[in-house]
């Protein structure tokens, strides 16, 4: 039998010494009535948070002028969502790092495109007024850039706009249908209607909340909330709950990265903290393959702290 | 049938196998070696066990549908179980993994251990996760929208949507449980064959190759 040297990170001594009693059932349903226990104590004396869903309704009744100036945004194409790229549209760059274009690469899969989906198909299920068809004709009719200088025309005049008299308000003249599109939305947003049709765009059933939840991330109020309940990327949100329940903690080093630069900077931070997970993921699954890392525990010595009884028997 | 024939069986074959690495007192095992003395070798059932928690609330939370618990007193109690069950399991399982580190656990041939080990935990995460936007609450809702911006730089969000909740509310109590209890399965089954890592030897010697 040929002998090779003994790898102490890798090898493990053969271990001649003596063995104890040890019932392995009774510590696993000792472990299971412990923890069953201990989280039936924590659920009565801490509970779970359950802030109550916001809703496009909610949105729009307790901040309409941020919705109305959401919508435009959504109509005109300069929201966030209208300029995001890939998945959803391609209007605007990709994340990445130099030929590393992923996001680029699987293209839209979920097509979105904000002035159809979240404004002009949500107005024309609602029940015909002859104001609203008028404005519906009329910017369906129109040239693309009709339409864009209605939209600057009103978008300029936005800062002074207003809600009173349960109506949306911009003094101009020159936005042509627009004022009463957004008006129309902000009235449909208030009823309740507008969160129903954007689940229910594509059919009777629906899972999937990707419209609504769009919408809503384009505005400050959804962001706002947040950052009140201290979630906001730049506050470790994502490790973060609402009210003073642990969230999950465990994502603290994924959040980490958001925090410092040139992650935080960059335009492709997410694509950075990610590709730096994955690295820092891969090292962490293959430890023990990877020399200098895997000596680690031996150089650190905790290990004599946890078999202290072990050493101490055998000085 | 002769015995050769039998001996050939695909059932033969796959028993003996079987028997011959995972022999029944290997697993369940009524001794153990001395120098497992320590309050760190407890992490790792602690965390099975809160798994156990975990699927067993999840399950009663599951029966009256993923917005029972808004408008059930018990529900919210169920939930709350399932909460606090989850944040017991990872602080085990990462209690767990970092004294499975301090000793060198892959040494003597349980690397493959160590692997399932960390997958298991980022398949745990994974779950988390999608328990999180699966909730139909506000949290739901802001840690959906913040996720996604994450998971689409990957290319990723082209297939797993976050902001879908039908499609996380699945990944979350089908195919990431699935996934966490085989995974734990083939964890504890190499820990069972091989058995629990030995200190490490501090005097310089030889092993037989």
């Amino acid at each position: 039998m040929s002998k090779k040297p003994f790898r102490p990170d890798v090898d493990a001594p053969e271990y001649k010494g003596p063995y104890a009693p040890y019932d392995i059932i009774k510590e696993g349903t000792i472990a299971v009535v412990v923890v069953a226990l201990l989280t039936v104590a924590l659920a009565i004396v801490f509970s779970s948070p359950d802030e109550k869903a916001i809703t496009i309704k909610t949105w729009s009744t307790a901040a309409p002028v941020d919705f109305a100036q959401t919508a435009l945004s959504e109509l005109n194409g300069s929201s966030g969502v209208a300029g995001y790229g890939a998945p959803y549209n391609n209007g605007g760059p990709s994340q990445g790092w130099g030929f590393l274009q992923p996001e680029h690469w699987l293209g839209v899969h979920i097509p979105i495109n904000t002035a159809t989906d979240f404004v002009l198909n949500p107005l024309e299920s609602q029940p015909a007024t002859p104001s609203l068809s008028a404005a519906l004709s009329q910017w369906n009719s129109a040239s693309s850039s009709a339409q864009t200088a209605w939209t600057t025309a009103y978008s300029n005049a936005s800062a002074k706009m207003t809600f009173s008299g349960g109506e949306v308000k911009v003094p101009t003249t020159k936005a042509g249908p627009v004022p009463v599109l957004i008006n129309a939305l902000t009235q449909m947003a208030r009823s309740g209607a507008l969160d129903q049709a954007l689940v229910t765009q594509k059919g009777f059933y629906t899972t999937n909340y990707t419209k609504p939840l769009l919408f809503l991330s384009d505005g400050a109020y959804l962001g706002n909330l947040a950052d009140a309940q201290h979630l906001g990327g730049d506050q470790w949100g994502m490790m973060n709950e609402t009210g003073q329940w642990p969230g999950q903690a465990w994502l603290w080093l994924y959040t980490f990265w958001y925090q410092i630069p040139p992650w935080s900077t960059s335009a492709s931070g997410d694509f950075l903290v990610w590709g730096t997970m994955m690295i820092l993921t891969a090292l962490f699954i293959l430890v023990p393959f990877i020399p200098g890392l895997r000596s680690i525990p031996r150089r650190l010595k905790i290990y004599r702290i946890i078999w202290r009884e072990h050493y101490a028997a055998q000085e | 049938m002769s015995t050769t024939e039998i001996e050939r069986q695909w059932t033969s074959r796959l028993r003996k196998s079987v028997v011959a690495k995972l022999p029944p007192d290997k697993m369940l095992p009524d001794t153990q070696p001395a120098y497992v003395a320590s309050w760190i070798y407890v992490f790792g059932v602690t965390t099975m066990a809160a798994l156990f928690v975990v699927i067993v609330t999840g399950c009663i939370l599951a029966i009256d549908g993923p917005v029972w618990w808004h408008s059930s007193s018990l529900g919210h109690f169920v939930n709350s179980m399932h909460l606090w069950a989850v944040e017991i399991f990872f602080f085990a399982m990462v209690v767990h993994l970092w004294g499975k580190f301090s000793m060198a656990a892959w040494r003597g041939g349980r690397s493959l251990t160590w692997v399932t080990g960390a997958v298991t935990f980022l398949a745990s995460i994974l779950a988390g996760f999608t328990g999180y936007v699966s909730q139909t609450n506000f949290d739901s809702q802001w840690i959906a929208t913040q996720a996604k911006d994450g998971i689409n730089s990957t290319g990723g969000g082209a297939f797993f949507n976050v902001l879908n909740l039908g499609q996380m509310l699945m990944w979350h109590i089908v195919l990431l449980p699935i996934a966490a209890v085989v995974l734990t399965g083939l964890h504890v089954v190499m820990v069972r064959i091989k058995g629990v890592v030995p200190p490490f030897e501090e005097k310089s010697s030889e092993v037989s190759a």
